[in-house]
């Protein structure tokens, strides 16, 4: 039994109970480009059965390599824990990355609706369910059809498709079974498709080849961090409305000003590293 | 509608309605992409191309298309568009496609262009549709010079890679904080030059402002 994880920037902790191998006999490659092997400078006994490796090139804890040996054909892969993935996906995705103030995605719709916080909170949960079951219907469409098939080119219309197909089924299911829900949220449905974040989600998780947790993860951060900038927006611009602003700059202008310095202060976020 | 002159449906697109600084719409790629004139131009480009392509095809295929499913078929014919520009961005321009291709794929989501083939195109001959479609483009590429010169030569001092200034003035302005500052400010200035030209104001530049 052997297990292995990266601990630090050149060093690898090997946990095995039998003796291990000299290091020139080691193998150490990253999966990405499975045949540039990383040198191993030296190992390490630390005690019985745990090992240090340490590498010449730097090793990122978050990337996925291989280590086998070439002395008893044994093998093992190197993986970040499963579930610090996923919460550096949605940390990353809602925070340092926020689709609206770093990758400026879904503008349209957050100036349309954050001018109001009661609008802002509705679109947000609207948004929320309708980005992720359009995540997941996309990334099982990607995994299982056009990836096998070859059909790549087509994940634009694939996924638009998707989305719009979905967002028509869910008005029309929410209108039959609860006519008042439907009143509330009803109007946020239909602009969801004009929603660019939507679409980048699923286009995002195609061009990483995220495996369908963290493709879930990267739709619910994303959306919630849209939610999160389009409530923040909501309350300042429900404060500006009051305020005496400058003619010229009445409405949109001062609300791209807003969100500017909203954009400055989530520069902040960029700072903050996970794993 | 009666058929307006070409004049007036092309300069409407530029400036009465234009779509980034009069309508607000399709803001996302004009903040994101202009870092750069260099990019802002590839983007101006293409969305000018679908627009006027997606217009035209709208317009063409309206006597086939039942209005009830007419916004799907109409996404439909804009994805199609937008694929055929990908492809071509990708092929020809490997380097900025690099930096901008995410957005040239979203571009399917862009609410102008689905807003003129609704508005416009859905109920007008080809020849207007095209010419709104021509004028709307236009104005985006406009949006996206402006934008993407000023933020260029604010930002880091040089316009498409040629150094003007020799120090950068400004550097927040090619930072993701900067796009905002920047279109924020042209609105404004295209609210003035309403003001100075004796216009009443809009309650805030946008259909849904």
């Amino acid at each position: 039994m052997v297990e292995a994880k990266v601990i630090g920037k050149h060093e690898i902790m090997i946990n095995a109970d039998i003796p291990a191998p000299a290091a020139a006999n080691l193998r150490l490659v990253n999966e990405q480009d499975a045949d540039i092997p990383l040198t191993i400078t030296a190992l390490n006994k630390k005690d019985e059965h745990h090992y240090i490796a340490t590498t010449a090139e730097p090793l990122s804890a978050t990337d996925h390599y291989l280590l086998s040996s070439q002395a008893n054909g044994m093998s093992v892969t190197l993986a970040p824990p499963f579930f610090s993935v996923l919460i550096a996906v949605i940390i990353s995705s809602a925070l340092i990355n926020n689709f609206v103030f770093t990758r400026y995605l879904g503008l349209c719709v957050f100036f349309g609706v954050s001018r109001r916080r009661e609008t802002a909170i509705g679109m947000g949960v609207t948004f929320s369910i309708v980005a992720v079951l359009a995540g997941f219907l996309c990334w099982v469409l990607n995994h299982f059809a056009l990836v096998p098939l070859k059909l790549g080119f087509l994940q634009i219309i694939a996924f638009i498709g998707i989305v719009a197909a979905l967002v028509q089924a869910a008005e029309t299911i929410i209108k039959k079974v609860n006519v008042v829900l439907y009143k509330k949220f009803g109007i946020f449905l239909v602009l969801i498709t004009t929603n660019c974040i939507i679409l980048a989600i699923p286009l995002l998780n195609a061009t990483a080849h995220a495996g369908l947790w963290e493709a879930l993860a990267l739709a619910f951060g994303s959306s919630f961090g849209f939610a999160l900038a389009m409530y923040l927006m909501s309350c300042a611009r429900e404060k500006v409305d009051m305020a005496p602003v400058p003619a010229i700059f009445k409405g949109l202008p001062i609300a791209f000003i807003l969100a500017g310095l909203f954009a400055m202060s989530f520069l902040g976020f960029s700072g903050l590293k996970f794993m | 509608m009666s058929s307006p002159s070409a004049k007036v449906l092309i300069m409407r697109g530029l400036f009465d309605e234009n779509p980034v600084f009069r309508l607000a719409l399709s803001l996302c790629p004009a903040v994101a992409v202009t870092t750069s004139l260099k990019n802002g131009l590839l983007l101006g480009v293409a969305v000018f191309c679908v627009q006027v392509l997606s217009s035209v095809s709208a317009s063409v295929l309206k006597p086939f298309i039942n209005p009830r499913i007419r916004l799907p078929l109409f996404v439909l014919i804009v994805a199609l568009w937008v694929s055929a520009v990908d492809m071509i961005l990708a092929a020809y321009f490997p380097a900025i496609y690099a930096q901008v291709g995410l957005y040239v794929k979203l571009i399917v989501a862009f609410a102008i262009i689905l807003s003129r083939m609704e508005l416009f195109a859905s109920k007008n001959p080809i020849w207007p549709s095209t010419l709104d479609g021509i004028g709307m483009g236009l104005g985006f590429l406009l949006a996206m010079i402006l934008t993407g010169s000023l933020r260029e030569l604010v930002g880091s001092g040089s316009i498409l890679g040629i150094t003007i200034i020799p120090t950068k003035p400004l550097l927040l302005a090619v930072l993701p904080a900067g796009g905002f500052f920047t279109i924020g400010l042209i609105m404004a200035l295209f609210n003035w030059i309403d003001l100075m030209r004796g216009k009443k104001l809009s309650s805030g530049g946008g259909a849904h402002g």
